[in-house]
């Protein structure tokens, strides 16, 4: 029995073409149906779920490559800067050491001039001090010894040469004496 | 007669013919229409759900062997057919063309397994049944975007002048509404349909030669073609898988040139 056709296809011989029955049209529509329900509703939804994990689980892998490269990334440009930083200040110290090495020797050497400068100047005055009593001092005696020694030169005769030199010798021998 | 030929008529030998292809009541007391293709195709589906659900059942992200043998068939279907050819749209039609291929696949396999012996859709009825509901997809996918639109846009090819019109539109409608379902339903059909000829053919005359009596010659030929239809088993493995491809491949087709924004 075959499918009742109509019109034109009446009239040809379709041999295997035609169903042999009208039944297996519907029960392959009905069953691919019914297959692709299963698909829809069960087997994709499934299937996909598990790539979505799969995938969000690389991506995630991934990304925390990617924070523990960044931290790594920064530890070191932090350890980089601190090393920079670090002997900057070891340059800047001995910089420093050495400006304050030289303004202690300046001042070292300043102070030394000025001290010797000083304990010249006070050397000098104390000697001229000295001096200039010496000079009064001697200034007083010489007149008294002066008039002590004129009075004896005239106690004797002036004219006599031997006399006064033996006055003076005297003198100067009674001056020994006193000292 | 030349005696190099057998005498085909009246030495009992029926050639493989329409009429195997035909086939009464399943059971005794079943209606006519019940028969064993129809009971193929309800198995196949069956089995078609069941192994999908038995793969599907506990999928792990890390994938043990089975799971990577389903997966293998996922994917071939789901990047090698849907997204390959609908691009960012392909998850809407990936349920129908997973199922498509998984039916097609198995009920053709059925003509090279013992106890079915016989692809299903070597029965027209089946291939016309899929190949309309692809037509409903593409076309109701078509209308679904565009509206009527769709019309336009499938009859009316862009930067035809229009005294062509009058030409092109009816041609046009014959090769996107008529000629596509057709030429899906009778390529699956013709293909399981001579195969399993040629598959008959082979083994029906081979036993009836290697059977013959009193000649040594045609027993020894009889026994190379049966051996023979081994290897066309096997080619009809790859044909049925192949045509399992190509309906899933075009219906994709047909269903990108619906909804594609240029034509």
């Amino acid at each position: 029995m075959t499918v009742p056709v109509i019109g034109v296809l009446q009239e040809i011989n379709l041999g295997p073409l035609a169903p042999e029955h009208l039944s297996e049209v519907i029960v392959g529509i009905v069953l691919m149906l019914l297959v692709f329900l299963v698909m829809w509703k069960a087997i994709v939804p499934a299937f996909e779920k598990m790539y979505d994990e799969r995938s969000s689980r690389i991506e995630g892998g991934l990304q925390r490559a990617a924070a523990a490269e960044a931290k790594a990334a920064a530890a070191l440009a932090e350890y980089k800067d601190q090393l920079a930083s670090a002997r900057e200040e070891a340059a800047r110290i001995r910089e420093d050491a050495k400006n304050a090495g030289a303004q202690i020797v300046a001042e070292a050497r300043d102070k030394a001039s000025t001290e010797s400068a000083r304990i010249l100047e006070s050397g000098h005055a104390q000697l001229e001090a000295e001096r200039s009593q010496l000079l009064t001092q001697l200034r007083s005696e010489v007149g008294g010894l002066a008039t002590t020694l004129a009075g004896k030169i005239v106690g004797e005769s002036l004219t006599d040469d031997e006399r006064a030199n033996r006055t003076v010798d005297r003198f100067l021998a009674e001056l020994e004496s006193a000292r | 007669m030349n005696p190099g030929l057998l005498p085909l008529e009246g030495g009992g030998y029926t050639p493989p013919g329409v009429d195997d292809f035909k086939f009464g009541p399943a059971f005794a007391g079943a209606p006519e229409w019940l028969n064993k293709p129809l009971l193929q195709a309800v198995i196949g589906a069956l089995l078609v759900i069941l192994l999908w659900w038995w793969a599907s059942r506990n999928l792990k992200v890390k994938p043990t062997k089975g799971q990577f043998l389903a997966e293998y068939v996922y994917e071939f279907v789901r990047n090698g057919i849907a997204r390959d050819i609908l691009h960012h749209e392909y998850k809407k039609f990936l349920p129908y063309l997973l199922g498509l291929f998984s039916f097609v696949l198995i009920n053709n396999w059925f003509g090279e397994f013992f106890f079915f012996m016989f692809p299903t859709f070597s029965n027209v009825g089946y291939a016309y049944g899929l190949a309309l509901l692809s037509w409903c997809i593409y076309v109701g996918a078509g209308f679904k975007k565009f509206g009527f639109g769709f019309l336009k846009r499938s009859l009316i090819p862009e930067g035809v002048p229009w005294y062509l019109l009058p030409l092109i539109i009816p041609l046009e409608f014959l090769s996107t509404f008529i000629t596509r379902p057709i030429t899906l339903a009778l390529r699956l059909f013709a293909n399981m349909f001579a195969g399993h000829l040629v598959v008959a053919v082979f083994v029906v005359g081979g036993s009836f030669l290697l059977t013959y009596e009193n000649n040594i010659g045609y027993n020894v030929a009889g026994g190379v073609s049966v051996i023979f239809s081994f290897a066309i088993l096997f080619l009809e493995l790859f044909i049925g898988a192949l045509q399992a491809y190509i309906f899933t491949v075009l219906t994709a087709q047909y269903v990108s040139t619906s909804i594609s924004e240029a034509h």
